[in-house]
């Protein structure tokens, strides 16, 4: 397979410039709500800020993927003296805590950079932050070329991670001669 | 559905405990829009005009500002609403931070205490759940710990508290509300707080907050933030630093202190230091603000950057939030040239939960005392001689109510007639009981001296604002002001600045004629009122020169939120001075009257008596008052507040009025 270009879009992540206003969770909320802006509820936000004044941390956290296991250890850093639980960098929607999931269905948040037709400019997180704590970058880099794989290959391929081949083909011929 | 409001107020009975969630009306909003607004109108409705201060008849209101917790960029402050212990009138007093937003997505608009609890208590409202917890583990303790404390007993650290300190569970007149970088200072709220046994309230919401029409209101949101960004880049010409930007005067992050510093007084509102600021100064300053300052940050939804964490290395307390203008009140009021002193009292005091406004203003005011021999040892045993020694000992005895701290407790009004002996001459800077900013100056200003005179805030930071303080000298220079002033509500208004000059016939005192002046006045008050009863922040709005929000994009911004359809005549001349008379009749039913309309004695040396008067005359009149400055039976009718006049007028109170003019 040969090498392709691909657009990786980076939000770049300032924690000292960060002034702690919280608009970033604000216009996320805003934004991802099904009628667009008509609803505002930080706790729906795919980005967190993780904000202790006391101990001068000021953190934005954005959702990314979902997992079903939690971490079987949890380590801790010391960055500037300042002490962080590794969850705090951590972007998973995960059973050990409440952030990156709807409030009232549980359901997974991710991240999506506000993809919009037509295109926003930037996220609308980095739009709102003055501060500049949140930047936006687009770079390209060059990557194997893979073949994509449909909806429907990437649900089986999650299948045969889980149960292994053999016994997905075992169920598929089961349930095939059932109909 | 309710847009940019829930729609609910959660009312509390401290005397019982009981806990009820309250529908409001809608129509209610129409009319008052919220925050003070509504505020106000439950004062009205709910307390008796005789109620004490320190009763269970008076309440005490939490108001978010109608658009808190919406995109409307700082629209975040708490509007806290009672009878001041101080002035005995209605007091407000505003916070920002991050409390009001939280408490809308808990689903409530406001928070009503009323009675009195028996056991010192702090209240925990987590979306539908509240409740009453004992607090008599946190008696004493400092309000950043007490913040601290709470949200890791609640195991919530993304809660929002308010707390009082040690001066508001004694009850001094004038102890805050503090809340993360952010505090409710004025009028003694930390004192009715405490005597209601209240020590803190924490709240923690994860509910939607709807907008009626999404796409026109984030339009308006987008154009306010891009002004920000664009006079970031392009400051106010012709006026000093600290008065060029947005946002509250840029205390922590400006280290040009030359206009405070000098324009302002030093001392008991004293002494002006015209020579103060020097290059060595302004260099031993800056090192130590740059030691002092940790991070500049932020309230909810603001890219402004008004505050700031203090860690200095001096400090009794090892860190704490500091607002814009602290950093200097306790230096200037000690005449401690040392900007560090400021840094290490302000902690202190703000962890005790004290107005840093009044607060200096009372300790200057008792050395001065001392010094002229009306208050002696015995007064003030072992009193140190310096003064940044003095001013701790001060605060110490204060907010323990200790010795001479008992009487100083309950500001320089009280304690000046309390002391006695000739006390009452040294009170030079208090309007209706109330101590105001030290500013002692010239040549009498008009639009100032009815701010001053009639501001129900009794603060002139609350009613002066988007006028430049003082003309430019180049016509030029005026006329490239007025090109880009988006923000002046009249072409009578652009035109009065175009020709207002430092001195002639369009200098003050008579310039500008009576009509001008009132329209002047209004207009600024207006912008206030406004704010307060939208949450946003005075300091992108109504105080700063050329803001983002004015009176000819909030109609469209309020209407887009909430979906009611208010126009700029609606929004100025309806509710506004509708809830602007309320507010004065809430006073005059209180007693307020003309006599107390003025500002501190010798605020100007070059006083008009004659003019004066006339001002106020013209601006009653002007306002729909009568000329005891209460708002008149048919006034108050065309406001659709017929009920007010009606009981105005069945408690005498215009009759009081008539017979004292006659005499």
């Amino acid at each position: 397979m040969g090498k392709v270009k691909k657009k990786v879009k980076v939000i770049r992540i300032d924690t000292d410039k960060c002034n702690g206003c919280r608009a970033c969770e604000m216009i996320c909320s805003a934004f991802h709500a099904s009628d667009k802006y008509s609803v505002i509820n930080p706790s729906r936000s795919r980005i967190r800020m993780i904000r202790e004044p006391m101990r001068d941390v000021y953190l934005p956290v954005y959702a990314g993927e979902y997992t079903a296991a939690e971490c079987m250890g949890r380590d801790k850093y010391v960055v500037d003296g300042k002490e962080y639980e590794e969850c705090a960098f951590c972007r998973a929607s995960c059973p050990s805590r409440d952030a990156f999931k709807e409030p009232d269905s549980g359901l997974p948040l991710k991240c999506d950079m506000c993809e919009d037709d037509p295109e926003q400019e930037e996220p609308l997180c980095v739009k709102w932050c003055l501060a500049d704590a949140l930047t936006y970058e687009e770079r390209e880099e060059e990557v194997e070329e893979e073949v994509i794989l449909e909806e429907m290959e990437t649900g089986l391929k999650s299948l045969i991670d889980k149960y292994g081949l053999d016994d997905l083909i075992d169920s598929i011929a089961r349930m095939s001669r059932k109909e | 559905m309710r847009y940019a409001e829930t729609g609910y107020n959660l009312e509390i009975d401290l005397s019982s405990g009981n806990i009820e969630k309250v529908e409001t009306d809608p129509a209610i909003t129409a009319l008052h829009l919220g925050g003070l607004g509504t505020n106000a109108k439950i004062l009205w409705d709910t307390v008796p005009p005789e109620a004490d201060p320190f009763s269970p008849e008076n309440r005490l209101i939490f108001g978010t500002g109608l658009l808190c917790g919406t995109p409307a960029v700082g629209a975040n402050r708490t509007i806290v609403t009672t009878y001041s212990p101080q002035t005995l009138l209605m007091a407000y007093s505003m916070m920002g931070g991050f409390w009001a937003p939280e408490l809308k997505h808990a689903g409530y608009d406001k928070v009503i205490l009323s009675g009195k609890s028996p056991s010192l208590v702090y209240l925990w409202i987590n979306n539908d759940k509240v409740e009453l917890r004992d607090a008599s583990h946190l008696q004493g303790k400092g309000t950043v710990e007490t913040e601290a404390l709470i949200r890791e007993e609640l195991q919530e650290p993304n809660a929002q508290v308010m707390s009082i300190g040690l001066a508001g569970e004694n009850r001094i007149y004038y102890s805050s509300i503090e809340h993360s970088r952010s505090s409710a200072s004025r009028g003694g709220m930390g004192a009715v707080m405490g005597d209601k046994k209240v020590k803190a309230i924490a709240v923690r919401g994860t509910k939607d907050l709807n907008i009626a029409r999404p796409v026109e209101f984030i339009e308006h949101c987008n154009d306010v933030l891009n002004y920000i960004q664009w006079r970031a880049d392009n400051p106010v010409q012709h006026v000093p630093p600290i008065l060029a930007g947005l946002g509250s005067p840029q205390e922590m992050a400006i280290h040009d202190e030359q206009w405070h510093t000098t324009a302002f007084s030093w001392g008991n509102a004293r002494y002006r230091r015209k020579d103060f600021w020097t290059e060595e100064v302004e260099k031993e300053w800056s090192e130590i603000q740059d030691g002092a300052v940790q991070r500049l940050i932020s309230c909810y939804n603001c890219p402004m950057k008004c505050g700031a964490i203090i860690a200095y290395p001096t400090l009794e307390l090892s860190k704490y939030m500091m607002k814009c203008y602290s950093k200097l009140t306790y230096v200037m009021g000690a005449m401690a040239d040392n900007l560090e002193f400021g840094f290490r009292i302000a902690g202190l005091a703000q962890g005790y939960g004290v107005d840093a406004y009044t607060a200096p203003q009372v300790m200057a005011f008792a050395v001065e005392l001392y010094e002229q021999g009306i208050l002696t040892d015995q007064d003030l045993p072992e009193f140190p001689p310096d003064n940044e020694g003095r001013f701790f000992y001060l605060l110490e005895k204060i907010v323990r109510r200790e010795g001479i701290g008992d009487v100083l407790a309950n500001g320089v009004y009280w304690a000046a007639r309390e002391i006695g002996n000739g006390a009452e001459a040294y009170d030079s800077n208090t309007i209706k009981k109330h101590e105001q900013i030290p500013i002692k100056l010239g040549m009498l200003n008009p639009i100032f001296f009815l701010m001053l005179s009639t501001g129900e805030k009794i603060n002139i930071t609350q009613i002066e604002g988007q006028l430049p303080q003082a003309p430019f000298p180049d016509r030029e220079d005026r006329e490239e002001f007025v090109k880009d002033w988006i923000q002046a509500p009249s072409d009578t208004i652009k035109e009065f600045f175009l020709n207002w000059e430092l001195r002639g016939d369009n200098a003050f005192p008579f310039y500008p004629d009576f009509q001008t002046a009132c329209e002047l006045v209004e207009w600024q008050e207006t912008m206030h009122y406004i704010d307060d009863s939208t949450g946003i922040c005075a300091g992108l709005s109504s105080f700063p020169i050329k803001p983002p929000y004015h009176i000819n994009n909030l109609p469209g911004l309020i209407s887009a939120a909430t979906g009611l359809d208010i126009d700029r005549d609606e929004l100025w001349n309806k509710i506004v001075r509708r809830n602007r008379s309320l507010m004065r009749a809430i006073n005059s039913r209180r007693g307020l009257r003309r006599s107390d309309d003025k500002p501190p004695q010798d605020h100007w040396k070059k006083r008009f008596p004659e003019h004066e008067a006339k001002l106020l005359d013209e601006y009653y009149k002007f306002k729909g008052w009568n000329n005891d400055g209460i708002p008149t039976k048919e006034s108050l009718e065309e406001l659709g507040l017929g009920y007010v006049g009606e009981d105005l007028e069945k408690r005498g109170i215009y009759n009081n009025g008539q017979s004292e003019e006659k005499s």
